[in-house]
């Protein structure tokens, strides 16, 4: 069983908070296939949010095919996050070094070269929406 | 959607005093919301109204369908708990469950035992004696007890210190996940972070009328701050609301409502946070009312 928190400072809409927390747990290896999450009731209570919120959480990872609830029972998890594998990160990491060595060369320093990753992250996310 | 709560023109005058005006609102089922603005928006006086405990001056409210206060089949429908959540000092826990027992018809008397155990509250105790947070707990547990369809709150958490307000807005989301045709809340609070938090709409009172009423997810969806070189705001594309503009000499920045982020290269137009949207509205109301003293 997974506990949920909210951070009001973070602009993060409640119910996300709860879809990226659900998300990161399935990462960690924390929830598995067949976990039940907590009840709606319980986290309500617990976190002191609105239970319309929880349910609008899990419809949310429900339609991600994550999750799926069984009436009269419970929210169980269906399904699986795992990034590729770790062997796949070194390649990129080498990649990512040589990048940045180009971008110090070409006279960056560090507050821009961050900048320069947000932003293009940033955008590259909401083309990829 | 159903209706709990509706006004039309609701407006309530002391004297020449105006504490409400015009207020034309719906309250719809199942919702917690949030009631939120400077003290004397008229705030208290729209839960009073609402509970029957004031008659308007003009225009009507109605709750479930009716005139609030109708008859004792209605009152025992609607929970209110009043400013700072009093209780009879000089009675002790148990003699308020009594008294909840013997004057509500719908007494949920295991639900008051099992809330006074979890709470830890000893029921030979005189309510005179309890700290601030357990006073506002026991208020709460008489409301909730009586099993309302629609509970009004009015700044129930204003003087508790921040661990008391959580657990008394943990006992309030368990009431509300526990009822089964889940019940409306209303409540008042000052503090929007945790309206946040706990409600899905949001009434925004300031100089006794309405400024903003939606579901919180919404009114976030349509409020945006602009920030340009300065510019007149009607100067800005037709279907942005200026709800707040601010000058320097070469900068302006507007907290608009509009259906969605226009992009142009001329500003950067951002999604803005709660807190923020409500201080828009406030200041908004602030900069329209007229000036009391000329201005040097």
């Amino acid at each position: 069983m997974i506990e949920f928190h909210i951070e009001p400072r973070s602009g993060v809409a409640p119910y996300l908070q709860l879809v990226h927390q659900v998300r990161q747990a399935l990462r960690l290896g924390l929830l598995h296939q067949g976990d039940r999450l907590p009840k709606v009731k319980d986290v309500a209570a617990k976190v002191a949010i609105n239970p319309n919120t929880v349910l609008k959480a899990y419809r949310q990872l429900e339609n991600e095919g994550l999750v799926s609830p069984k009436p009269g029972v419970g929210t169980f998890v269906t399904g699986t996050l795992g990034d590729p594998a770790t062997s796949e990160h070194e390649p990129l990491r080498q990649e990512l070094r040589r990048w940045l060595a180009s971008a110090r060369a070409a006279g960056l320093d560090q507050e821009s070269i961050e900048a320069l990753f947000q932003q293009t992250f940033r955008t590259t996310v909401e083309e990829e929406r | 959607m159903t209706a709990i709560v509706e006004t039309r023109a609701l407006t309530k005058r002391y004297g020449r005093r105006t504490a409400l005006a015009d207020c034309t609102l719906t309250v719809p089922a199942g919702r917690v919301v949030g009631l939120v603005g400077p003290n004397g928006a008229g705030k208290s006086t729209l839960l009073q109204l609402a509970c029957g405990l004031l008659t308007p001056t003009s225009g009507a409210v109605e709750v479930f369908g009716r005139p609030p206060a109708a008859d004792s089949a209605q009152l025992a429908r609607v929970g209110f708990v009043a400013q700072d959540t009093p209780t009879y000092a000089t009675l002790t826990v148990a003699d308020h469950l009594r008294l909840g027992a013997r004057l509500n018809p719908h007494w949920d008397a295991a639900l008051a035992d099992r809330r006074i155990r979890q709470l830890g509250l000893d029921p030979t105790q005189r309510a005179g004696r309890l700290s601030g947070g357990q006073r506002a707990q026991l208020a709460l547990t008489l409301a909730v007890a009586k099993r309302p369809e629609l509970l009004l709150l009015d700044e129930p958490v204003a003087a508790l210190d921040p661990l008391a307000r959580r657990a008394f807005l943990q006992s309030l989301m368990e009431f509300v996940a526990e009822s089964e045709s889940q019940a409306t809340v209303v409540l008042s609070s000052h503090l929007v972070s945790d309206l946040e938090r706990v409600c899905d709409h949001l009434i925004v009172l300031a100089d006794s009328r309405v400024r903003a009423d939606g579901e919180i997810d919404d009114l976030l969806a349509t409020h945006f701050r602009l920030t340009t070189a300065r510019r007149d705001a009607d100067t800005l594309p037709a279907g942005m609301r200026v709800v707040h503009a601010e000058h320097t000499e070469r900068q302006s920045t507007f907290v608009v409502r509009a259906d969605a982020a226009v992009d142009d290269p001329s500003w950067v137009m951002d999604p803005i946070g709660l807190e923020d949207l409500v201080l828009a509205h406030l200041e908004s109301s602030a900069d329209s009312r007229p000036a009391l003293e000329p201005q040097r």
